[in-house]
């Protein structure tokens, strides 16, 4: 990096585009930066000075859980996009290819921490027990948000890229301030009083979103707080059609330490090291010891949503390389190997996603269409008086509809003479 | 009774609220010690703490963006913009995010943050320290929109702003910051609804509807009106979002006659809206068009000219003429 990176003065802008593509298959191929992993492509274990103690606490029930929950939202993404295709949905955005970075970061979350997504987080809001046809509202066009943030501790989408970033600050700077008015309450009052755990909050966000203002504006108040809060950015290195190096010259994890806090690279496609690596940084939030930024190293092995088309800015060698990266396969082959898993539970996950996906299917065309009225009731918390006015000629103007309803009926022909009998 | 500038009345209506409401807080740049460029957050620090006066880095979408996360975790977060030219860093927090999180939420969420903004010019200032954009955010649904005019209503529109439950800005006039007026801080009186406008003084021949900074200037204005024997009634609209057009409304049926009158460009503005709204409730009692005086569709001016921008007491007495010449 540094110098050799600065354009001559005989730059052109194609010498930067060859550039830009070189960069990006050499890291495609393998990172030349450190990166944390424990279970290879090839399914054998690793290891790591400082993460492998989380892999080791990990049993055979979570290990299979973890292969269960990739499987289920795998199924999920293949259900969705088929609803899209079918004319069901709007719009899809897949996650294919970023199962582990979802669900081992979402699995290493306590209920009390706060979760806030971006919008390709299914996987994580299936560790958050969101009701995925909730999910599937927004997607539907009969809700904005879909379900209750309140119940599960895991936020709206977001759409609005980063937008979400300082909001999860905020959250953070607010769990701060409750635990010292908890603190100041406890030393008042009687010894034994339960006391609430420390929580953490976590957000998501991708490469192309980490161009945006806001996540640097997060970044520098989550560093001068030392809120608790883990940035958790997705590497899938593509935002739409433009690839990461676009994004960044150097890995994303590196921008931490300007900031003042520790970024770590994860293989995005190992579900035990980006489960070790977010439990690590979950626990230093919790503790006090400030934000931490993970990048989980991924792919986006599916297209940015179903409106769009990747053959028409990258090749399929390069897909072919992450599918052999497939953190579904890797795991398998780590679970049959170790005698952990047999074809019974693989049997049982497939029976298990199809029912999934049966159950989605059949609540999403059972979603209901919601009365505009709803709309004009949430604009605002309290009363508003151009709200009410505006909704007063709303219903004035559908009874009008409904009165032209009654008359057209009203004049009827066959009514009309089954009238004129009644009156004979 | 105690007598007090707005910039105080302020001061002390944000004491009152972080004495009452302990999940209150103030964040801004240079709030802290040094009490805000205005010194409308004099003092507060050293009686409450950093933690509830938060000088912040130096970032308007991070300021907005952490008050949001902060309301979520239950807490009322009062924001200070220091000029009114420096909020649109934080504008697509305030637009995309603050004003849709109740509504996208089917209701379930509620983001109570107050956001306060110096603004309007006449201060002689550098560019972007002079503006008037309320009617960008008056634009959009989900928002309210109050601006005091006197330390009264200073001293108990900003604690009404924490109290509601909607996201409030407030658009403090800074060239009357330095007003003084007598403040009833033991209740609110007339001033209990900071969504309703005043009569300020009433009249017969035509109405003036003005807010924030433009009120004395329409006050002085009616005055001299009355010595040319026309009688005209002043009000101050308080409200920016919601309008109180019942009382604009009623005012137009008695007097016939409407000016409207900001700083900010007439162009897509509020004044607009008023007689729009007025012409479709008040048409036969209409007795000339509703008429606005505003700033131009151009850039704030440079200071030394800004004194031939901005609406002055010449400039309503010119559109009263008008009025009452139909």
């Amino acid at each position: 990096m540094g110098a050799t990176h600065l354009p001559s003065t005989e730059f052109d802008g194609t010498e930067m585009d060859d550039q830009l593509e070189a960069e990006a298959e050499a890291q495609l191929g393998a990172p030349a930066e450190p990166m944390v992993q424990l279970l290879g492509p090839d399914g054998t274990l690793g290891s790591d000075p400082v993460f492998s103690k989380y892999a080791e606490k990990l049993d055979p029930d979570t290990l299979r859980g973890f292969y269960a929950d990739m499987a289920k939202i795998r199924r999920f993404d293949v259900e969705a996009t088929a609803l899209q295709r079918q004319g069901q949905l709007a719009l899809w955005v897949p996650l294919t290819g970023q199962e582990a970075a979802q669900i081992g970061s979402g699995r290493a979350s306590q209920p009390q921490d706060y979760i806030f997504p971006t919008y390709r987080e299914h996987g994580v809001a299936l560790t958050r027990n969101v009701d995925l046809a909730e999910l599937l509202r927004q997607f539907r066009g009969v809700s904005n948000g879909g379900w209750n943030p309140k119940d599960t501790n895991f936020h709206l989408y977001t759409l609005v890229l980063a937008a979400q970033t300082p909001h999860a600050v905020g959250y953070a700077m607010g769990i701060q301030r409750d635990q010292k008015l908890a603190a100041a309450n406890a030393a008042s009052a009687e010894a034994g009083q339960a006391v609430e755990p420390n929580a953490a909050v976590m957000v998501y966000f991708g490469d192309g979103a980490s161009s945006e203002g806001d996540v640097h504006e997060s970044m520098v108040f989550a560093s001068s707080y030392q809120a608790p809060v883990v940035f958790f950015c997705q590497n899938n290195h593509w935002a739409i059609s433009v690839p990461s190096s676009v994004q960044t010259r150097i890995p994303l994890a590196n921008r931490a330490k300007g900031y003042g806090f520790p970024g770590i690279r994860v293989d995005g496609n190992d579900v035990i090291a980006v489960h070790a690596v977010t439990e690590w940084a979950l626990e230093q939030a919790r503790e006090g010891n400030g934000p931490v930024l993970i990048e989980a190293f991924t792919y986006r092995v599916g297209a940015h949503t179903t409106a769009d088309d990747p053959t028409k800015y990258r090749g399929s060698a390069e897909e072919g390389l992450w599918r052999a990266k497939d953190p579904l396969a890797r795991l398998e082959k780590y679970l049959r190997a170790e005698g952990l898993a047999d074809d019974t539970f693989f049997e049982q996950v497939k029976a298990d996603g199809d029912e999934l996906a049966a159950y989605v299917r059949k609540t999403t065309y059972d979603l209901e269409t919601p009365d505009i009225r709803t709309a004009f009731a949430n604009t605002y918390v309290e009363a508003h008086p151009l709200v009410a006015e505006e909704l007063a000629w709303f219903e004035e103007y559908s009874a009008g509809f409904a009165d032209a309803e009654t008359a057209q009926a009203t004049s009827d022909p066959a009514q009309a003479e089954q009238t004129d009998r009644a009156a004979q | 009774m105690t007598t007090m500038t707005i910039a105080k009345a302020i001061n002390e209506g944000l004491r009152a609220t972080l004495n009452k409401n302990p999940r209150s807080l103030l964040m801004g740049e240079d709030i802290g010690a040094l009490g805000g460029v205005y010194r409308v957050t004099d003092g507060l620090i050293a009686e409450f703490g950093a933690d509830r006066v938060v000088d912040t880095p130096l970032a308007e979408s991070g300021i907005i963006g952490t008050a949001i996360g902060l309301s979520l975790r239950g807490y009322q977060p009062v924001c200070e913009i220091q000029f009114d030219g420096f909020v649109f860093p934080g504008f697509n927090q305030i637009t995309t995010q603050l004003a849709k999180m109740h509504s996208r939420s089917n209701g379930n969420l509620t983001v109570p943050v107050v956001i306060r903004i110096p603004y309007g010019g006449g201060i002689g200032s550098i560019e972007h320290h002079s503006e008037s954009p309320e009617a960008l955010f008056a634009h959009t649904a989900g928002l309210r929109i109050i601006t005091p005019s006197n330390p009264h209503d200073a001293y108990w529109m900003i604690q009404q702003a924490v109290d509601c439950q909607d996201p409030v800005i407030v658009f403090e006039p800074k060239r009357r910051y330095w007003l003084k007026g007598e403040v009833d801080t033991e209740t609110p009186g007339a001033s209990a609804d900071p969504f309703k406008a005043h009569v300020l003084r009433e009249g017969t021949d035509a109405t003036v509807v003005v807010y924030g900074p433009l009120v004395p200037v329409a006050l002085a204005a009616a005055e001299a009106a009355a010595e040319d024997g026309h009688s005209v009634e002043v009000i101050d609209l308080r409200s920016i979002s919601p309008i109180d057009f019942d009382t604009v409304t009623a005012s137009v049926q008695k007097t016939g006659r409407l000016i409207v009158a900001h700083e900010a460009p007439t162009f897509g503005g509020i004044g607009g809206e008023i007689a729009a709204r007025i012409s479709e409730r008040a048409f036969h009692s209409l007795e000339a068009p509703v008429i606005r005086v505003g700033g131009f569709h151009m850039p704030y001016p440079v200071a030394k000219v800004e004194e031939d921008y901005l609406p002055d007491i010449d400039r309503i007495l010119e559109a009263l003429d008008r009025a009452l010449a139909y």
